[in-house]
């Protein structure tokens, strides 16, 4: 039955070839599996290629804190994980107050974080923030540092784990749709536009299209398809090192190495993913042109050549749907991290692996589960 | 590399570029008159800082960026020449500094 | 004719926006005009005309035939348009054309990003046309980018514009009745051009001869028998040329290049080069029109109907943006693009559209003969096309060279898109303009496959550079406080 798919029968077959899609297929294999992932169209086509690349502990909600604390562990020996430096650099990331009473509830966050035991996030007074940050408005009175966190670009990223995962074994079928999921004994049989393949494990991870696929399943969930824009400029002299972002309003500003500066930070366009495309606007990004104004006043003659947005699964509440099935013995979920799920690539994909091949994992996640949408 | 035809008559404008004194005819794009001038290159490229001129003259190639009155990456083949118009050579990737300089308005 | 120099001086909403003051755009805007539309006419150059007819209202090149008759037929375009009710905004650039939001308004309405001296704004269009034209096609060599090399349309602008022409030894080098133009009006204008180097592959002839019969008949056959003898007279011409390489410092300083198995290098001040031109369809690949590879043309064409309307209802594409046809052409049909948007705003009755364009249909049958044997005659080379030498740049704004491209096609790197992840090719200010029919074909003859199973680049908005300060001060649309309100 899995002719079309070539190879033997595999053990896992993940659906989606985004990086939690390609990560979870990399850590499968290292754990011996037989894996085929299944991509309707090219892996990295959607928002894990075309993210903004943070790669952040900073400011995340406490559910998901752990795993992206083992997921900071993973992406700081990358390349030995795939063999490509993912373009990943350290130079952390600061959230900018731009009030006194901001200032003061980063100061109560950091505190609480604290007292759960979690000492990645470090607050600054207004002289550190202009050391990290000499460009940012003079008004800001302070800041939080997660000194560990940066940047890589997700292209490359889940190109590398896709390849490190073929080299491994792992099965890719792209350009193939999944159009229905049913039981067959012990086992699940996946249809496709091609054909039918059969596993015993099933993963989606099929981000914005992951609905569907949980809905066929008899485990309807609450997500919206976003689009959050990003803009770029071009390259001017390098002055600002670590990314930042904010909380009040929606900004995230990074400059790469070339040069460019990157700007984001949820303004969302319009999805199609029925499309597969996007429909910007422009007026949210004038908005997102104007905090940058702001708090960046030298930007204000750079020159923007490009902006795009990719689509992407938000949950009501933030948080990705991530475990076990609430009914199914073998199915796994994986998606709706509501773009905030490029630092969770790697280390989701070992958890997921552990959870598959043990049953369970040490890393808490509870509160994660889909079991929390359930009527 | 270009000269001018004789006997066009028009009108002349005065400018810099950066910051010595040139004219142009009134109507010349910049990128036109930088040519007249007899400036060889435009710009370095922020790559490899090698020198680039003017290649299409209609707006396509972005390769005749230069500064305009302050602000940067102006596509000179579509901007005409006016009086008293500051013009500066590019060099590599811009400092942001001078962007600075030029004072917008956001309402 | 209103023209606006001032981004708050545009309306909010126009029944017709045409993109374009070439010869397709001028004579859309009129014939919009014409049937009550409100019509605006945008434009980046200071002055109508597009590239074919560049400076006609301001040109100091007072000589009528330096520039030939053919250039002075576009007064007659300018003439109309001046007449009509149409608004001009010249200097302006369009930086986005998307669709706009939901609403109760027409389907095919569109939100359009415009920006006038440093002043963005957003406007709304019930239709728009598209009279984008041509651009010169990629003209990869070795030492294509030293300053003292351009393209031969780009110095006939400046002559057209402002009466410059190039100075010292000149070298034109390429292919194709533009070719020959060119040449001939930067000769009758006075520059020294020492040497033509045609890189008009021998084996075209031999193609071509059977489309010869249409071409024999076509107006097009004296004009190329006047030119072709011009060029003889005072101009050494080289044919059958294989290889050309620019050399230089902080200039060209010469040209070398490779006929039948002789190689010879000349001393060289401006090297002026064409090898053709092709549709610019970076507007209609950012607003997601699909797209054709043409393997005459060897470019990318969007897919129309008769009216010109492309894959994007509502959008529409006239003149040489939707396939070469000329100037001639290309004005017959932004009439007929106009007219089909009349019918879809309900103006003009199917019948009294189609009434009014027959004869134009006519004329457009008639311009277009001779056409194909020139289109496979002026095929140009492969050598000049997919770049053989490795360290040949392909992509000027970012560096990317032709080795470093097939030795990630070698990674398993299959189209332009990834590309741009993997080289920034195609990344910098002219967005891939001037680099992706290269790249495209060049990972297509890498791989062994055809264009069209490569694609192209996908472009992003905005098609035009704006500052963030400009884009910060984007006023809000009465739409967009709408959408707040609700």
């Amino acid at each position: 039955m899995s002719g079309v798919f070539g190879g033997g029968a595999p053990d896992v077959i993940v659906i989606g070839a985004g990086i939690h899609g390609c990560s979870t297929a990399l850590h499968c294999a290292m754990r011996g599996l037989k894996v085929l992932v299944i991509e309707k169209d090219h892996a990295g086509r959607h928002s894990s290629g075309v993210n903004a690349g943070g790669v952040r502990q900073l400011a995340r909600h406490v559910a998901e804190i752990p795993l992206s604390v083992y997921s900071m562990e993973l992406w700081h020996r990358i390349a030995q994980l795939v063999d490509d430096d993912c373009g990943f650099t350290s130079d952390g990331q600061v959230l900018v107050a731009e009030s006194e009473a901001e200032y003061d509830s980063f100061r109560a966050r950091v505190t609480e974080l604290n007292s759960f035991g979690f000492s990645h996030e470090e607050l600054i007074d207004a002289r550190e923030l202009r050391r990290l940050v000499p460009a940012v408005a003079e008004t800001c009175p302070g800041g939080i540092v997660s000194r560990r966190d940066g940047a890589a670009l997700p292209f490359k990223t889940t190109q590398a784990f896709r390849r490190k995962a073929e080299a491994l074994g792992v099965r890719f079928c792209e350009g193939v749709r999944v159009t229905g999921i049913q039981a067959e004994g012990s086992a699940w049989t996946v249809s496709t536009n091609v054909g039918a393949v059969r596993a015993a494990k099933i993963v989606n991870a099929a981000g914005a299209w992951a609905d569907r696929i949980a809905a066929d399943l008899g485990e309807p969930v609450p997500l919206e398809v976003i689009a959050p824009m990003l803009m770029i400029t071009a390259r001017v002299e390098h002055f600002i090192k670590p990314v930042v972002i904010l909380r009040g309003r929606k900004l995230s500003f990074k400059q790469f190495a070339n040069g460019t500066v990157l700007i984001g930070g949820g303004h969302l366009g319009r999805a199609l993913r029925d499309q597969n495309t996007t429909v910007l606007d422009w007026a949210k990004l004038a908005e997102n042109a104007k905090t940058v104004w702001d708090l960046f006043p030298i930007m204000r003659g750079t020159t923007i050549v490009r902006a795009w947005a990719g689509i992407e699964a938000r949950m009501p509440d933030d948080l990705p749907v991530f475990g076990k099935s609430r009914i199914h013995e073998g199915i796994f979920h994986q998606f709706g991290f509501s773009a905030h799920g490029f630092q969770l690539g790697p280390g989701a994909g070992a958890v997921m692996a552990e959870l598959i091949a043990t049953g369970n994992t040490n890393t808490p996640i509870s509160g994660l589960g889909i079991e929390r949408f359930a009527a | 590399m270009f000269r001018r035809l004789p006997d066009l008559g028009g009108e002349t404008v005065n400018f810099t570029i950066d910051g010595r004194p040139a004219t142009a005819r009134l109507g010349d794009t910049v990128a036109a008159a930088l040519l007249a001038s007899g400036m060889e290159s435009c710009r370095t490229t922020p790559v490899s800082g090698a020198p680039r001129a003017p290649y299409c003259m209609m707006g396509v190639c972005f390769e005749c960026l230069v500064t305009i009155n302050g602000i940067g990456n102006r596509q000179s083949c579509l901007i005409p020449v006016a009086e008293g118009m500051a013009i500066e050579t590019q060099k590599g990737a811009r400092s942001i500094a001078s962007e600075y300089s030029a004072k917008g308005d956001a309402a | 004719m209103k023209t606006i120099k001032d981004v708050a001086a545009l309306s909010e909403c126009y029944d017709l926006l045409v993109i374009g003051a070439g010869p397709a755009g001028m004579a859309a805007a009129a014939t919009g005009a014409e049937q009550g539309l409100s019509t605006l006419l945008i434009d980046e150059n200071p002055a109508p005309g597009g590239q074919i007819y560049r400076g006609i209202t301001t040109t100091p090149v007072a000589a009528k035939e330096t520039l030939g008759a053919d250039y002075w037929r576009g007064t007659d375009l300018v003439r109309d348009l001046t007449a009509s009710e149409a608004t001009y905004a010249p200097e302006t650039t369009v930086w986005s054309v998307g669709p706009a939001a939901e609403g109760p308004s027409d389907p095919g309405r569109m939100e359009v990003g415009v920006s006038v001296g440093g002043a963005a704004r957003l406007i709304q269009a019930r239709q728009v046309i598209a009279a984008t034209g041509a651009l010169e096609r990629p003209f990869p060599i070795p030492g294509w980018t030293l300053p003292g090399v351009m393209t031969a349309g780009g110095a006939q602008i400046a002559l057209k514009t402002s009466g410059l022409v190039p100075d010292g030894r000149v070298v034109v080098a390429g292919s194709g009745p533009l070719l020959y133009l060119l040449t001939a009006q930067l000769r009758a204008a006075g520059a020294k051009i020492s040497v033509m180097l045609d890189t008009t592959p021998h084996e075209n002839w031999g193609r071509a001869i059977r489309y010869a019969s249409d071409f024999l008949r076509s107006p097009y056959l004296g004009k190329g028998l006047k030119l072709l003898l011009g060029a003889h007279r005072g101009m050494r011409i080289v044919r059958g040329i294989t290889a050309i390489e620019a050399d230089g410092d902080s200039r060209v300083r010469s040209v070398r290049f490779r006929h039948g198995s002789k190689e010879e290098e000349l001393p060289c001040d401006v090297l002026l080069l064409h090898q053709g031109v092709v549709p610019n369809i970076n507007l209609a690949n950012a607003v997601g029109c699909a797209l054709d590879w043409d393997d005459d043309q060897l470019t990318w064409v969007p897919q129309t109907d008769e009216w010109y309307e492309t894959s994007v209802k509502g959008f529409t594409i006239a003149g040489d943006g939707a396939g070469i046809g000329g100037a001639e052409s290309a004005a017959l049909r932004g009439r007929l693009a106009a007219l089909g948007a009349g019918h879809r705003l309900g103006r003009l009755s199917a019948k009294d559209r189609d009434q009014m364009a027959a004869p134009v249909r006519t004329e457009l049958m008639r311009a277009g003969r001779g056409r194909r044997f020139l289109d496979v005659l002026y095929r140009p080379a492969k050598a000049f096309r997919v770049p053989k030498a490795d360290d040949t740049i392909v992509c000027r704004c970012e560096e990317v060279t032709a080795g470093k491209l097939r030795e990630t096609v070698a990674l398993g790197v299959a189209g332009p898109n990834q590309m741009k992840s993997f080289l920034r090719c195609g990344m910098g200010p002219c967005q891939g303009r001037l680099c992706g029919l290269t790249v495209t074909e060049l990972i297509a003859d890498t791989r062994g496959v055809s264009p069209n199973e490569v694609g192209g680049y996908r472009l992003r908005p905005p098609i035009k550079p704006i500052t963030l300060g400009e884009l910060a001060a984007l006023p809000k649309t009465p739409a967009a406080i709408k959408a707040v309100e609700r």
